[in-house]
Parts: structure tokens; C-alpha cells; sequence
């Protein structure tokens, strides 16, 4: 294996373990607000104890997010250093926002959010509370934005000095608003809100099976799918807008999720398949036209083909085609799940159809395996560019880096991660197992609560 | 050493702040983690993390937020230490991540067994922490073998050299005496008698190494020097360096533990200071050729980039201010344990 094959897959084992931390939390904000906003409306104490449960599991997330991601931060600079001189006039400035806006926003309304319930007011707790969830999404904001300028590079110039060339702003807010931002922060964001309300709905499921803590589960799996319902539906629209956003602007990858190869015939969306890639023929079921007629509104309108790139400025397409076709067959899941689950609660049978509260206990996994696979289509699909259409992946390595080195620090990174991950699903099982603290309250028959002395 | 007040300078400066934050404020917190072994029942332990509970993570982010500026400013010097330095910049992020997790899941179990070795995990970490960047900085006064390409191929042995070594020592023992500090502000009774006992061996232990590490610098390191020659208005830093630091003893003594604490922050800030002044307008020097070093002007971002980072620290620092400062408010007082502590 080569040094390059060595770095990138480095690179993909840390951010996706790190990926499984941030939209958890960043979905757990979310519910969190949600959860303290109905304590405060209401004043009803369950709220008040749920909330508290979530913050203790919402703390994991956040810490083994932190912990993973200060990784990302020192890689590029250790493994892709000739890519961090390439980038760092215009991913710097987003990575610098990231920490001014973001992070201080984040860490310090933490300490409220996780020490400080006896120490200021219960507004003053809940506006941490929501502090801390638009900090989590403003980190979001500025790592997608620079990732969106490395898939469509827009308001910069390209400088050459000593014979090194790199890339310099020309228009900041050409930058930050290039022409994928919008769309892929919106499916990123979705798709933390997922994760997060996923995990909720999973733990509430979990506790009506176990017909534990009846009250807080019924509430947590409303409030979950809620979010949920929302947010699947929203993927929808973001799903669509990003495809035909690549469609516009990375046309070998919109050829790779589909493999499509002919330039000159409309384009067909599979529903799942193979992709015979000597052949240049997908084997599967699809419905002919379709990805042209959501792209241009004709079902026999040409779509530009893989034919139309050279072979070294194709990205991996069966790899590409079959994590694009697994994370919308997910993301269809999870709306019929939320669909199903609302329509049983209507009749007023959700919480007791011990079958569906078996799956949705599993569901956790769909919202998680579609945010890394998405991660992939989108990464995977840009190459062989690191910078699309201006660096190279293999031409961004750090020069003075060798195998030895980063195979040194990925079996370090292999085994302390399995080792934390062991941890993390140990204490997250005990959390969840423990339950909330339901010791101070006390339900009267009218459902209200009062606390006990 | 030519001085113009431009964007370059500026942001020279900022990253200086951000990372002399980052010394004084995880600082602390990294010396209370080198000496937790040193406290042996659970409630102690307990008292020493929590003390360190709330406001450890926001420590972190000064370092994380200096990284980003430095990636952001001087991409050519981010680039080129951070893949130079490969190894140790490697074991400091495992040592990060092992620190974050120990906080963090200590005292989620109630095993004796997991505890004491999230305790050791905890300390070793704070220790090797603080000793690798000090070895960083050493290597960064003594200068690294970058060559024209902007590159060096660092190697870790020759990065263990004495005078790095020393730097690493004089920093785990500055950290050690302020987390000291800070635990005496925090605790009460016997613990509180115990620690202030720390206070005074630490004191001594970085006195011991401060003072070698300047006899080394003046004799070895005179390129460190030659600024101060040039312009003696700069030894005011040192004279400020030297009071701060007399002054701790004394405010310990005096029983004023917040002015020692302010004392021993000053102190590492003139320290940083010092170390800036000795390596403007260089960010790494090359061994090899001066030539080849990395400045504040040919490893620099564009101007243009350069003013838009200063267009967001101004908006942003204020808010950073008031966050930290209210955390702190918030969080003043001897610490307490409560259902929702580590």
C-alpha cells in the first residue's frame, strides 16, 4: 500500500469514529431545549429530571467529541501538510471562526449546562441549554463550510509563489456561501437531528418494553419523534437540493452515484444494484428517466457521463454508487418509520405494540450508518481531488511523512479508539440502564408532580 | 529585528495571547492533573477534578482555537511543525484524548479498580502533556533542520535533545506550582494544609529548573538573546518575569492564595513574552540555513485573509472574555460535590 492509500485511510477511520460523537450531540441539543423549554413552560418536575438524564448522556457524547476531534485538527496538519499550505488562506479563516464562535460559545455554556443547575436561575440554566445547542450547530456551520469549499471552490484565486502555488480569498462571503454550503450543511444538520432523536425515541422504546420510568419514556419517544418526523421529512428536501446542487456542480460524482456512463442518454435512478464496471451496466431494479426528470425536469433529458472524464478524474464508482444507494434507502426508512410511529400513536397504540417498540430500539443504528455513509458518498465521490478540479488527493501528502509513520500512529489510533469505544458503549449501557432519578418526585393521580421532602 | 505594526505583527501577537491563555488557563489545570496521585482517598480525588470540573474543557479550547489561528495565519508554519514534529505531536493528541476520557469517566463507575486507574491515566497524562510541550518550545528556541522546500524531516531522538528535555522539565514544574495554586484556592481544611505543602515544594522545584533554563539559554541559545541586546527595553520583561515570580512565595505566605495564582499567571505570561520577543520575526528557525526559517511574513496567509481574522477576533474576543470571565464567576468559591459532579 502506498503512503497516500496509508494517510486516507487514517484519515477515514478517525473522522468517521469522531462523526459518531458531534451529531449525536448536536441532535441531543436540540432535544435538550426541547425538553428544558417544556420544564420551564410547564413547570412539571418530570421534565425537569429527563432533562437532567439526557444532559448526563448528552456529556458523553460532547466528551468523546472533543476528545476525537482535536484529532482532526492536528491531521491535517501532520498527514496533509502540502494540502494545509494549499488551503489554509481560505480553510484556515473558517477553521479560526470555528473556534472563536463556536467552541468558547460551546465549552462555556457547558459548564453551566452540566454544573451549573443549583448555581444560577432556571432561566439562566435553560439559556446555557440553548447556548450550547447553537454551538454545536456553529461548528457545524464552519466545518461544512470549508469542507463544501473543497467540493465547490468558489471566491478565491489561485497564487503562485516560489513556484508553490496555493489558493487565497478574493471574497470571503463568496467562500463561505460557494455553492454547496447551503445545501450540505442543511443535510448535515438533518442529519445530526436524527441521530440525536433517534437515540431518544431507541432509550424511550427501550424503557416502555422494560415498562420502566413509564411516564418519562412516553414523553422522551413523543418529543423524539417529533424531532424525527421533522427532520426525515427535511432530508427529503435537503437530500434532493444537494443531488441536483452535485448534478450542477460535480458532475463525475452525480455520474458516480448512479453509474452512469453514457453522456449522450437520460440517466435512470436505481432503487439498489450492482455495478458491472468493466461493462460500464448496472445489474438492479430502476425506473428509467428518473434521474433525469429530477434533474431537469425531462425523463429523457442527456445526463453527463463517467465517458465524459478522463479515467484519472473518475471517482470509485461501485463504492460511490452503492454508499449513495444505501443511505437514501435509509433515509426512506426512517421517514415510513416516523410515519408508522405517528399514525400508531394517533390510534393511541404506540406505546404498548411491543413489535414496533422492539424496532424502534434498533432504529438508533439507521440514522448513524446513513451520516457515515453519506460522509462517504460525498468524500469518496469527490475524488481523486482533495480540492475539486484543483489538488489532487495524492499530490496533498505530507512531504517529509513515510508508511512507517502513520501505520505507527493508526494502530495506536486502532487500539485506543476500540478501547474507548468499549468504554463509551459501557457507560452509555449503565446510563441507560440506571435510568433517570426519578427518587424526588412523586406522581398524583391527576398526573401532576410535587415534590417530595 | 525590524518592528512595523502590520497584520503580520498582529496576528504574531494574537497567536501569542492565544497560547500564553492557553499556558495559563489549561495550564493550571494540567499541573492539578500532575499532582492528583499525590492525594490518596476517593473524596480528594474527587475534590481535585471537580475543582477542575467546569472549566477544564474551555481551557483545551485555547489550544485548539490557537491551532486553528495559527492554521489559519501561517498555514507554511502549522504545516510544516505539525508534520515535522509527527511522533510527538501523535503521543501529545493520544494524551489529550486519554485526559478528556479519564475527566470524564473517572468517577462513572463505582469500581475501585476503574477509578484508580482513570486516576493514573489522568495524571500521566497531565504530565506528558505539559512535558511535550515544553519539549516543543525548546525544540522551537533551539530551531529545527527546515530546509528550502519549507520542510523538515523531524526526527524524534535528535527532538529529545538536553536543552528541550530541560525546557519540558521547567514546564511541568511551572504547571505543577500553578495547579498547586490554583488547589489552594479551591479546597479547605486538611487537604487544603496538605496542598499548601505542594505549594511550597513546587515553588522550589521550578525555581531549580527556571533558573537552569535561563543559565542554558544566555550561554547556548544566543540568537535567543540577540533581540535583547539589540533592544533593552525589552529586559523590562525580564525584570517583570523575575518580580512575578518572587512574588508568589510572598502572596503564599501572606496568606493571599488569588494574588499568588495572578502572580504565577503573570509569571508564565512574561515567559511567553519573553520567548516571543527572543523569536520575532521567526516562527521556526531553520538549523540548517537562517535563510530557510519560517517568519511572520514568508509562511503568512494574504493580507486580505489576515484582516479578516483580525475583523473576527475583534468581534469574537470580547464575547470569549465575557464567557470565560462569567464561567469563572460562576464557578468561584471552594469546591463543592453535588449529584451532577465527576
Amino acid at each position: 500500500m502506498t503512503t497516500e492509500l496509508w494517510a486516507r485511510l487514517q484519515f477515514a477511520f478517525t473522522i468517521s469514529f469522531h462523526y459518531i460523537y458531534p451529531p449525536l450531540s448536536i441532535g441531543l441539543g436540540v432535544i435538550l431545549v426541547i425538553m428544558e423549554g417544556l420544564y420551564l413552560k410547564t413547570g412539571n418536575k418530570m421534565y425537569e429530571v429527563m432533562t437532567k438524564f439526557w444532559v448526563k448522556i448528552f456529556a458523553l457524547t460532547f466528551a468523546m467529541g472533543v476528545a476525537t476531534g482535536i484529532v482532526m485538527e492536528f491531521e491535517f496538519g501532520t498527514n496533509w501538510a502540502v494540502y494545509s499550505r494549499y488551503v489554509g488562506d481560505i480553510f484556515g479563516s473558517a477553521l479560526a471562526a470555528e473556534g472563536i464562535f463556536a467552541f468558547f460559545l460551546e465549552s462555556g455554556f457547558l459548564a453551566i449546562l452540566l454544573f451549573g443547575w443549583n448555581r444560577v436561575s432556571k432561566k439562566m440554566h435553560f439559556f446555557a441549554t440553548m447556548m450550547v445547542s447553537l454551538g454545536s450547530m456553529l461548528s457545524a456551520v464552519w466545518i461544512v463550510v470549508a469542507n463544501s469549499w473543497q467540493q465547490t471552490p468558489a471566491g478565491y484565486h489561485i497564487v503562485v509563489n516560489d513556484g508553490v502555488a496555493r489558493a487565497e480569498v478574493t471574497d470571503f462571503w463568496a467562500m463561505v456561501f460557494n455553492p454547496s454550503s447551503v445545501d450540505r450543511l442543511s443535510h448535515t444538520l438533518g442529519g445530526s437531528f436524527l441521530a440525536g432523536a433517534f437515540l431518544v425515541i431507541s432509550v424511550s422504546a427501550f424503557y416502555l418494553l422494560k415498562k420502566r420510568h413509564d411516564d418519562i419514556a412516553k414523553a422522551g419517544l413523543k418529543i423524539g419523534l417529533g424531532v424525527a418526523t421533522f427532520a426525515a421529512l427535511f432530508q427529503l428536501f435537503t437530500g434532493h437540493s444537494s443531488a441536483s446542487g452535485v448534478a450542477k456542480n460535480q458532475p463525475a460524482k452525480l455520474a458516480a452515484f448512479e453509474a452512469h456512463y453514457d453522456s449522450s442518454a437520460a440517466a435512470d435512478l436505481y432503487a439498489f444494484g450492482w455495478v458491472d464496471e468493466e461493462n460500464k451496466t448496472v445489474h438492479g431494479l430502476a425506473i428509467p428517466g428518473m434521474l433525469s426528470f429530477l434533474i431537469h425536469g425531462d425523463p429523457k433529458a442527456p445526463i453527463k457521463g463517467l465517458e465524459a472524464f478522463p479515467k484519472d478524474e473518475r471517482p470509485p464508482v461501485q463504492f460511490t454508487f452503492q454508499t449513495y444507494h444505501l443511505m437514501v434507502a435509509i433515509g426512506f426508512t426512517l421517514i415510513g418509520l416516523t410515519l408508522i410511529s405517528l399514525f400508531l400513536l394517533w390510534r393511541g397504540k404506540l406505546f404498548t405494540t411491543s413489535l414496533w417498540l422492539k424496532i424502534l430500539v434498533a432504529s438508533v443504528l439507521l440514522p448513524q450508518i446513513a451520516n457515515q455513509i453519506g460522509w462517504y458518498t460525498a468524500e469518496v465521490g469527490r475524488q481523486p481531488w482533495i480540492v475539486y478540479g484543483l489538488l489532487r488527493t495524492s499530490d496533498a501528502l505530507s512531504k517529509n511523512v513515510t508508511s512507517e509513520h502513520i501505520i505507527f500512529s493508526l494502530v495506536l489510533f486502532t487500539l485506543i479508539y476500540a478501547g474507548l469505544f468499549v468504554v463509551f458503549l459501557y457507560l452509555l449501557d449503565k446510563k441507560i440502564k440506571h435510568g433517570p432519578d426519578e427518587v424526588a418526585m412523586e406522581f398524583d393521580v391527576d398526573g401532576k408532580q410535587r415534590m417530595t421532602v | 529585528m525590524e518592528f512595523t505594526f502590520d497584520l503580520n505583527t498582529i496576528w504574531f501577537i494574537l497567536i501569542g495571547v492565544l497560547l500564553a491563555g492557553y499556558g495559563i488557563l489549561d495550564g493550571f489545570d494540567l499541573g492539578v492533573g500532575s499532582l492528583h496521585l499525590l492525594t490518596k482517598s476517593d473524596l480528594d480525588r474527587r475534590l481535585l477534578l471537580n475543582s477542575i470540573g467546569p472549566v477544564w474543557d474551555g481551557n483545551e479550547v485555547w489550544l485548539v482555537t490557537g491551532g486553528g489561528a495559527l492554521f489559519a495565519a501561517f498555514p507554511d508554519v502549522y504545516a510544516t511543525a505539525f508534520s515535522g514534529f509527527y511522533i510527538p505531536f501523535m503521543l501529545l493528541l493520544f494524551m489529550l484524548i486519554f485526559r478528556a476520557v479519564s475527566i470524564e469517566v473517572r468517577s462513572k463507575s463505582e469500581s475501585k479498580r476503574w477509578r484508580a486507574n482513570w486516576d493514573r491515566a489522568f495524571s500521566i497524562s497531565s504530565l506528558v502533556i505539559s512535558f511535550l510541550i515544553g519539549v516543543a518550545i525548546g525544540n522551537v528556541i533551539t530551531g529545527v533542520p527546515i530546509d528550502k522546500n519549507k520542510e523538515f524531516f523531524g526526527n524524534f531522538i535528535d527532538m529529545l535533545n538536553p536543552y528541550a528535555l530541560l525546557i519540558g522539565l521547567t514546564t511541568v514544574a511551572a504547571f505543577m506550582m500553578h495547579g498547586a495554586i490554583y488547589l489552594v484556592m479551591k479546597t479547605e481544611g486538611e487537604l487544603q494544609q496538605q496542598i499548601k505543602g505542594w505549594v511550597n515544594n513546587t515553588i522550589i522545584f521550578f525555581v531549580i529548573t527556571y533558573v537552569t533554563a535561563t543559565m542554558a539559554t544566555l550561554i547556548y541559545i544566543p540568537h535567543m538573546i540577540q533581540p535583547f541586546r539589540d533592544h533593552p527595553v525589552f529586559f523590562t520583561l525580564a525584570i517583570l518575569n523575575m518580580l512575578a515570580i518572587a512574588n508568589i512565595p510572598r502572596e503564599v505566605n501572606r496568606g493571599k492564595e488569588f494574588l499568588a495564582f495572578l502572580s504565577s499567571s503573570a509569571a508564565i505570561l512574561s515567559l511567553m513574552a519573553l520567548f516571543a520577543v527572543g523569536l520575532f520575526p521567526n516562527f521556526l528557525i531553520s538549523s540548517i540555513n537562517p535563510e530557510y526559517s519560517l517568519t511572520i511574513y514568508n509562511a503568512a496567509s494574504s493580507q486580505k485573509t489576515l484582516g479578516i481574522m483580525l475583523t473576527m477576533a475583534i468581534i469574537g474576543i470580547p464575547f470569549v472574555l465575557a464567557y470565560t470571565i462569567s464561567i469563572y464567576w460562576v464557578f468561584r468559591g471552594k469546591v463543592k460535590l453535588d449529584k451532577m459532579s465527576y
